[in-house]
This record gives C-alpha cells, structure tokens and sequence, in this order.
C-alpha cells in the first residue's frame, strides 16, 4: 500500500522506537502534524523551536536515545540553529526534521523559503535534503544511524512540502550502508600493550575524563579501571556526572574554575590518560604549560579529537568501553607490576591528598545573606539521587558543577562546549518527558532564564513537574566578574536593572512560585517545591556579588589560579 | 609544505560545498581543487592542493575522511605519482611575435586551439612548473587571458 511521504516519516520514526518529539508546526510541516495524531508517538509543543531542539537534546541525554524536534521552513528552521550547534559541540545524538517550501520553488526566495542545510552544514554531523520521495526511508534510517553511532551528534534532514504530499510504497531498509561511514570501535590491540606499559611505569598517573565517557555508557567501566589503578580522576564540566564525586579518587572538575588540587595533580602528573575528552580551552589554559611533565595517552572514539589540541605520547581510537574493559585485562595479567605501580605512586596519593586538604573546595559561608553555592548545597541535600540536574550558562553552572557532588551518570545536563544560555529550561522539559517520575531540576541564573523563560507554557500545559531554582543575583554575573577582575569594575550592560518578580511570572504562566530572601529559608523553600505537584519556581535572592573561584585568567597556565580570598 | 591530497567522495548534492566549506571553516588553505566523476558515476574525485604543517596535515586527512560523504582520502606527497595540469592561454600574436609564440608551443608541445589575427589561444598540459615557465616566456607577448585546470594525480604502478 502507498503511503506519503508524511506517513512514510512517521513510520519510520516509529520503526526507529521514536515515542517522543519535540516541535512546533508551520505551513511547510503542516502534513506531519496532521498525520501525526495517526500515530503513537507523543509529540510536545514548546513555545519556540529553539526549545523545541533543547529539549530533544535533553531527552538523548538522559536517555541515550536519539531525540527528535520537527520545526517548519524559514525562521522555524533557522530557530533550531542554536540548539543544534549545542547539540553538535555536546555530541548529543539528535535528528532535526525542518519543512521546506516544495522542491520546484527552491532557490526562489519563497516565503519561508531558507537554507537550511547550508547553514546547518557546519553544525551538524551530517544533513540532508530529501529531493525524492524514494530517498526518504533509506535517509531516515542513516540519519538515525548517524546519529548515534561513532561520535553521536545531531543530523538534519530537510523535507519538502511537495515530498510529503506525494506517495510511495514503504519500505523500511534493514541495513544501512555507508561506505564512507565506518567508526573504529576496537582499539588497536598494539596501542593498547604500549598503554599498559605506560601506565604500569608511572608513578603520577591522572585520569582526565569528558563527556565521551557518558555518550559511551562507561561509567562503570571507568570507575573499574580508575579503582584498579589508583589513579585519581579529574573531570570536565561535561563528565562531571560519568565518575561519583564523592568517590575518594575523585578530583572534581579541572580547568578555569577547577579545583586547586584538580590543575595541580594534572600539573604535576607523569602521565595524563585522557578518556573521552578534547583538551577545550577552558580545560587546558595555556597550552604550553598544560601538563608539562606529562606523557600523554588520548583514548577517544573521534580521530580528529586526537592531537587537535596538545601533542599526545599514545592515541587509542575507539570505543571507551572497550579500550577501558582491554587496558583492565591487559594490567590484570600483570598483577605484580600493578601492585607495584599501585604501591609506587602511594607518594602521588599522599601528595594530591595534602592539596585537597590545604586547599579545598569552599565559600565564605553567611547567616546574614544568601550564598549561591549554599543553595547548590541544599539542593544537594534535599533532592534524590537519580535527580536530574540542568543549567543555563554562567556562574550559576559553574558553582553547580563545584558543589553538586554528582554521583550518576546521566543525571547532569549542560551545555559545555557551545555555552548556550537558555538551554537548561527547554532540556528540563525533554528530561522530564523521558522520566516522568524522577525529581528535574533546573539551576538558573537571572540572566539566562530570560532567554528561554517561555517554556513555562510548555511545563504547565504537559504537567511537567519540573523545579526550576533562579540563583538571582539581578547581573550577568560571570561577565560581571570578568568585568570586576580584569576591567576595572566597569560594569558594563551586565546589570538587570529591572528587577523581575520571578514568582509572578511564574503564577502567570500556573506554575507556584517561592521566594527565599534570607539563608533560613533557603530548605524551606527546596522541600516545599519538592513537595508541591507540578511546576514550582523557586527564587533565591543571592549575594549580588559573589564570585566563582578559583579561577585560572584566560591565557594563564592552570596552575597560576587565582584563590578566593 | 605543498601536499596534493586526492578525496574519493560520494557524488551527491552539496558534497563540493562541505569539502571547501571544512577547509574554511578550519581555516585550512585551499591553492586549487578539481572535480569530477570517477569510472563509477557515483563516486567523485577531488584533488586538493594544500598547504600546512604536519598537525595541520594530519587535522585536513582525519577531518575529511570524518565527512560522511568521504570514502576515501589519499595524499600523495611523498609517493610515487604522475601529476598533471592544463592551462589555456590567450597570447597577443602580433605580426612581429607570431612566430616566436609558435616555437614557444613547439619547444613546449603545447597546442594552438584557436586563432585570430591577433591572438593565438594556446592549450599546454604538463606538471604545473611546466606550466610555469610556459606563461613565463608568453608574458613579454602580452596573455590576454589565463584559465589553469589545477593539479590531477594518479600514482604510479600498479
């Protein structure tokens, strides 16, 4: 039987174990939406498409799976720009669907008329333009494969009016076949001997673990080989939540709002084994004394990540759990060796053990005023476990990457690489589609929840129970501290001079709002939201002022961080 | 240092546009490219003329090949290979150079390919130094209009 090209779509996101998307209709998706109710797939309505993207993004976080947003044509399309880009920089595998005007009109400057997989060609792992409906299933089905394979990312697919409408017969394609597609999975069995040397003959050893470990799910082989080693573990921002840290081995976060003890082991370490990791800018400082005393093995899915950056002693290309489960045997058959390097670096734990305690993680606690990080504590505190958290961008994300203490893979949601304000809101939403039952919250700044504080709607029409916590602090307060340190206290354009009531707008929308002004509130307020059904926005007038620290200056070496005073 | 890199690449839509696009969105440096269908018309060939270190070498053969419409990326510097361009030359031929210009193309086993009683267009095919010193001698002529293929390569043997 002949299906559109519509139908087509939609049978194959069904073939695929699509049950939820995320979008917004248009004239030139007009046709999906009406099939759409055709099908068992549970599609969300935000209230922006940027949204819409985030939202997919949060969804294939906290659950892996591919996520999908449908956007129209034109200024729908290029809505979803920012939240691909997030997705891209992020490896989250997605697929995009836009509308686009019917194919006889391309290039035409039509109405909505724009192209998009020009511009999406930078931003996404691969895209299409379906100019036949005979394409459309096998495009599908490599979208989706794409997408989550090798290095996940997100893929676009561009549907034109006149493809949807038009019939066909469906097929849906068993293989997919690419011949210039094939991601090394295996590591190389020969890098993989000479790592276990390297690793058996340091003394110094570091793990610096990325997001790479939670797009593999290798967590647990991760942590098997970090207690198997030793080794303590720093993290980026974006594998914070792939090692539990509260783990003894545990460094917390590296980098320009690092721990001291974090840029100080990788300072000073003899080797540095990169897991799933890309050497950022933020992580490194300057490059050139970026681990100076350090042999260097880069285990990573993606080739390109690999000597981009820093130079690297051993590049292992492929999948993390497999190299990690191999590199463990590999040392496991040499049980004398590795106790001996266990036993040998005893001097390294004790060194990394007296800059934890010389220098800890801290703030200049207050009974008077609200300190932000205080509310990340409490937060901490009182929500579960499984909780899932997600950030907008700014301080706020760093002093929740400081003192969240994340212990489950999945569970820590923000935008790393692009560093998009307005993300966390609209990925709350997408988690908590994924996970109706489990506690979503979203750490904000005043700042950047204006930048997408529309998904409100969305929370409340879909009964989203999602806790949102405003950290305000009425500045932009990462760039005001920028300001403070380094420009002479020029606080230019960064303060919110208008002071939102945030609870209203929160009951605007028929979600609770809370405020807490003084620090005796602050709990109060956390297990009232949690105890409150439905969405409950929570706002926390904080210290106007307070800074994030460390923090190594742009351009520094990491371990010339400045300490809070 | 001067590489020619040749790219075996699916020949699908906007393909061109995602090699050239890499190259500039990584600030990588393109001196000529050519294009054009293999033996199997699905597949392409480019061949890539570029410039770097041998980081940035690396970062241009590991990010091609992760283009998914990449199948295939060789670059031949180093190897035994066969390289060859074609330039089409325009040259002034007044009454007093016609001749000298004729041995130009002898000298050189170049082709005219069309006269006027002013010009000669010339066709010359060579290694692109070839080419280099052919316009180098046609220049004092006066070349009314340059067109150069860019490099193809095919290596050697079997």
């Amino acid at each position: 039987m002949k299906k559109t090209g519509s139908q087509i779509l939609l049978e194959c996101l069904q073939q695929e174990g699509v049950d939820t998307v995320f979008g917004y209709p248009g004239g030139t998706v007009i046709n999906i939406y009406h099939d759409i109710a055709d099908y068992p797939i549970h599609h969300i309505l935000t209230r922006h498409e940027q949204a819409a993207v985030h939202a997919a993004d949060g969804y294939a976080r906290t659950t892996g799976k591919v996520g999908v947003a449908i956007a129209t044509s034109g200024p729908g399309a290029t809505n979803t720009v920012t939240g691909i880009a997030t997705a891209y920089m992020d490896s989250v595998p997605m697929v995009i669907i836009t509308g686009q005007v019917p194919t006889p009109l391309i290039g035409n400057d039509a109405f909505q008329e724009v192209d998009i997989i020009g511009i999406t060609r930078s931003i996404t792992k691969h895209n299409y333009l379906v100019q036949d409906i005979k394409d459309l299933s096998r495009i599908v089905k490599q979208a989706f494969y794409i997408a989550r394979t090798g290095r996940p990312g997100p893929v676009l697919i561009d549907l034109p009016k006149d493809i949807q409408v038009a019939s066909a017969k469906f097929e849906y394609p068993e293989k997919v076949e690419l011949r210039g597609y094939k991601p090394t999975y295996s590591g190389n069995a020969r890098q993989m001997e000479k790592a276990a040397r390297m690793i058996l003959a340091s003394r110094k050893p570091v793990l610096y673990v990325g997001g790479g470990a939670t797009g593999a799910d290798a967590s647990e082989d991760l942590l098997a080989f970090a207690e198997m080693t030793q080794a303590p573990v720093t993290t980026t921002l974006m594998g914070m939540a792939s090692f539990p840290q509260r783990h003894p081995q545990a460094l917390g976060m590296l980098g320009m709002h690092g721990t001291y003890y974090a840029n100080m082991a990788v300072t000073n370490s003899d080797l540095l084994i990169a897991v799933g990791a890309r050497f950022d800018d933020r992580v490194t400082g300057k490059i050139a004394s970026f681990a100076p005393h350090a042999k260097i093995i880069h285990i990573d899915i993606d080739p390109t990540s690999i000597k981009k950056n820093v130079r690297v002693d051993l590049p292992i290309v492929g999948d993390l759990k497999d190299v990690l489960n191999k590199l463990g045997v590999a040392l496991g058959e040499r049980p004398e060796e590795l106790a001996a390097m266990v036993d040998g670096s005893a001097a390294w734990r004790t060194e990394i053990d007296d800059w934890k305690s010389s220098h800890p993680m801290g703030y200049q606690a207050s009974d008077s005023i609200i300190k932000p990080q205080y509310v990340i504590e409490q937060l901490r505190e009182l929500t579960a476990d499984d909780a899932i958290i997600t950030t907008e961008v700014g301080q706020h994300q760093m002093w929740t990457a400081q003192f969240f203490s994340f212990s489950q893979p999945r569970t820590f949601l923000t935008s790393g690489g692009l560093g998009t304000m307005g993300y966390g809101l609209p990925a709350a939403v997408g988690a908590q589609a994924a996970f109706p039952e489990r506690q979503v919250i979203d750490i904000s700044g005043d700042g950047s929840f204006q930048m997408n504080s529309q998904e409100l709607a969305t929370l409340v029409q879909y009964k989203l129970p999602v806790k949102i916590a405003i950290l305000n602090n009425n500045y932009l307060g990462m760039v005001r501290q920028w300001q403070e340190m380094f420009f002479d206290r020029r606080y230019s354009e960064t303060t919110m001079e208008l002071p939102i009531d945030f609870v209203k707008l929160a009951e605007a929308y028929g979600a609770t709002g809370l405020r807490a002004t003084r620090p005796e509130e602050v709990g109060e307020v956390i297990r009232k939201a949690l105890a409150t059904p439905g969405p409950v926005l929570m706002e926390f007038k904080v210290d106007r002022e307070e800074n994030v620290m460390p923090m190594v200056p742009a351009g520094a070496a990491i371990n010339e961080m400045v300490l809070a005073s | 240092m001067k590489h020619t890199i040749s790219v075996l690449v699916e020949n699908e839509f906007g393909v061109l546009t995602r090699v050239a696009g890499l190259f500039s969105g990584r600030g990588f440096n393109i001196e000529s490219l050519s294009v054009a269908p293999t033996l199997d018309p699905s597949v392409s060939r480019m061949t890539i003329v570029t410039r770097g270190d041998d980081r940035i070498l690396e970062q241009i053969n590991k990010q091609l090949n992760k283009l998914i419409d990449t199948i295939k990326v060789t670059d031949f510097t180093g190897q035994d290979y066969v390289e060859r361009e074609m330039a089409l030359v325009k040259v002034a031929a007044e009454e007093e150079t016609r001749a000298e210009v004729l041995r130009i193309v002898d000298i050189f086993r170049a082709k005219v390919v069309d006269v006027t009683p002013r010009s000669y267009t010339l066709e010359v095919t060579g290694v692109p130094t070839k080419l280099d010193a052919v316009i180098d001698l046609l220049k004092p002529m006066g070349i009314k209009e340059l067109v150069r293929s860019g490099p193809i390569v095919i290596g050697r043997g079997q």
